[in-house]
């Protein structure tokens, strides 16, 4: 895994942006019930970052197999492929700036057409698809710009409450340039009736964060007769400038 | 009305939920065949430089129960105390340690294991080093945004008192939750979410 090469530019080496925790879900989110004895309770150690956090590894595109973001095909046998309603999931990773962010590796992980992972303690109805594996990763180009294929995963019960569904929802796991930019969040399909009534989605307060996570229909980047797309953009921890850094202060 | 600051707000975090480890460490879970390995699963090489050490690390959670279905990801400083990465301004990294590793835990036991060397100090913008110290993000089902916390090492109590980010921890009595004890080779670091012996966790 050595560095991109088609990035020449100057590292940056400023801290990140506060995070705004109003904006997330809180640790404890009773409706959640799996929150209730995971959720650290105590308050945290703030401290602005130091190079453990400002910096990170770089994941090189040599890293990736030629159907990695193509979960129709990479666990599919020859010839044939995942059933589904087929779809291109496409957008860039920013910063809180604004900016582009390329080199970014993205995974993503997801139920099946039918609401049903490949994992030995899910044991709902619907069947496994013998050519559907679940898991994808792309890196991405310049500008930040990433997209792979997939099919629309279907949604699933899931033992919370007595009756709760989980919204069609596509995992991912986003891995910036600095450690402390580590995120993991789920997107959510436009118009889906479930977003609104999921205790883990509820655990976001802010209406305009949940409709952040919605991906949008992008009828402009569809393969005719193919795959419908949709744009997904993801936003990632910003970077102080380090001009005008206190170097009294320190870190 | 003033003008707009144009900023984007960070996207939301939602919980990596109990099949984080499809994506992650999907030859883990037994989804074969689609990579050739899990991601971060080796950190050292025969040539890399320093200390080989183990880490035995769990998490328990306000039962007291270990978890059996989190993910942790560990990044730290190579035996020089340089980082493999393009914010490391101060000199070139060990080119054999990539400095990042990925484990979940084991699904009887709750262990996550991981074979990595001992990392040197860090210094601060304003010169004070840090003690030698490993990274760690945990995530799992139940936990809503990814867990930021430290391991320091329990045979470096010199540097572990003059340590700038310890010596922020108001009570000390907290301080030894982010302390790993060695046992011969191995480092065994439990961290607790909540309970009485509640492991520091960071906002930084
Ligand atoms: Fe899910």
């Amino acid at each position: 895994m050595s560095s991109d090469p088609g990035s020449n530019r100057t590292p940056e080496t400023g801290a990140f942006f506060q995070r705004d925790r109003t904006w997330h879900p809180p640790a404890l989110t009773p409706g959640y019930k799996s929150s209730v004895l995971r959720s650290p309770q105590k308050a945290l150690l703030s401290f602005d970052n130091t190079l453990s956090e400002i910096s990170g590894p770089v994941f090189g595109h040599a890293m990736l197999g030629e159907l990695d973001n193509d979960l129709i095909h990479n666990f599919a046998r020859p010839g044939e492929s995942a059933i589904g309603e087929r779809i291109i999931v496409h957008g860039r990773v920013l910063d809180e700036r604004g900016v582009g962010v390329s080199g970014v590796l993205v995974e993503f992980w997801q139920a099946n057409a039918g609401g049903r992972y490949r994992h030995k303690k899910d044991g709902y109805l619907a069947p496994l698809d013998p050519n559907f594996g679940g898991c994808g990763r792309t890196i991405t180009g310049e500008g930040g710009f990433y997209a792979f294929r997939t099919v629309k995963p279907g949604p699933y019960p899931w033992p919370n409450g007595p009756n709760d569904w989980r919204p069609a929802h596509i995992h991912f796991s986003v891995f910036g340039h600095g450690f402390a930019q580590r995120l993991i969040t789920q997107m959510y399909f436009e118009g889906d009736p479930l977003i609104w009534k999921c205790p883990i989605v509820r655990g976001i307060a802010d209406r305009a964060a949940i409709e952040a996570l919605t991906a949008i229909l992008d009828t402009q980047a569809t393969i005719p007769m193919d795959a419908l797309a949709y744009k997904f953009d993801i936003v990632l921890r910003g970077r102080r400038s380090s001009l005008f850094e206190n170097r009294l202060e320190g870190n | 009305m003033a003008q707009s600051l144009d900023r984007l707000k960070e996207s939301p975090s939602q919980t990596a939920g109990p099949y984080v480890h499809i994506g992650l460490t999907p030859n883990f879970c037994g989804i074969g065949g689609v990579y050739a390995t899990d991601l971060g699963a080796t950190m050292v090489n025969d040539k890399t430089k320093g200390e080989r050490i183990g880490l035995k690390i769990r998490v328990f959670d306000g039962t007291g129960s270990p978890l059996r279905d989190a993910l942790i990801e560990i990044w730290q400083a190579d035996a020089d105390g340089l980082y493999n990465s393009p914010a490391e301004m101060r000199g070139a990294a060990d080119p054999n340690f990539f400095g990042w590793g990925r484990c979940p835990t084991d699904m009887e036991t709750g262990v996550c294991a991981f074979e990595t060397i001992k990392p040197g100090r860090v210094p601060l913008a304003d010169g004070r080093l840090m003690a030698p110290h490993i990274t760690l993000w945990i995530v799992a089902r139940g936990i809503n945004l990814g867990l930021h916390t430290r391991l320091y090492f329990s045979d470096e109590e010199k540097a572990n008192a003059e340590d700038p980010i310890l010596a922020r921890i108001e009570h000390r009595i907290r301080v030894p939750t982010l302390i790993a004890e060695r046992q011969g080779d191995t480092y065994i670091f439990d961290v607790h979410l909540q309970g009485e012996k509640e492991t520091v966790f960071f906002d930084s």
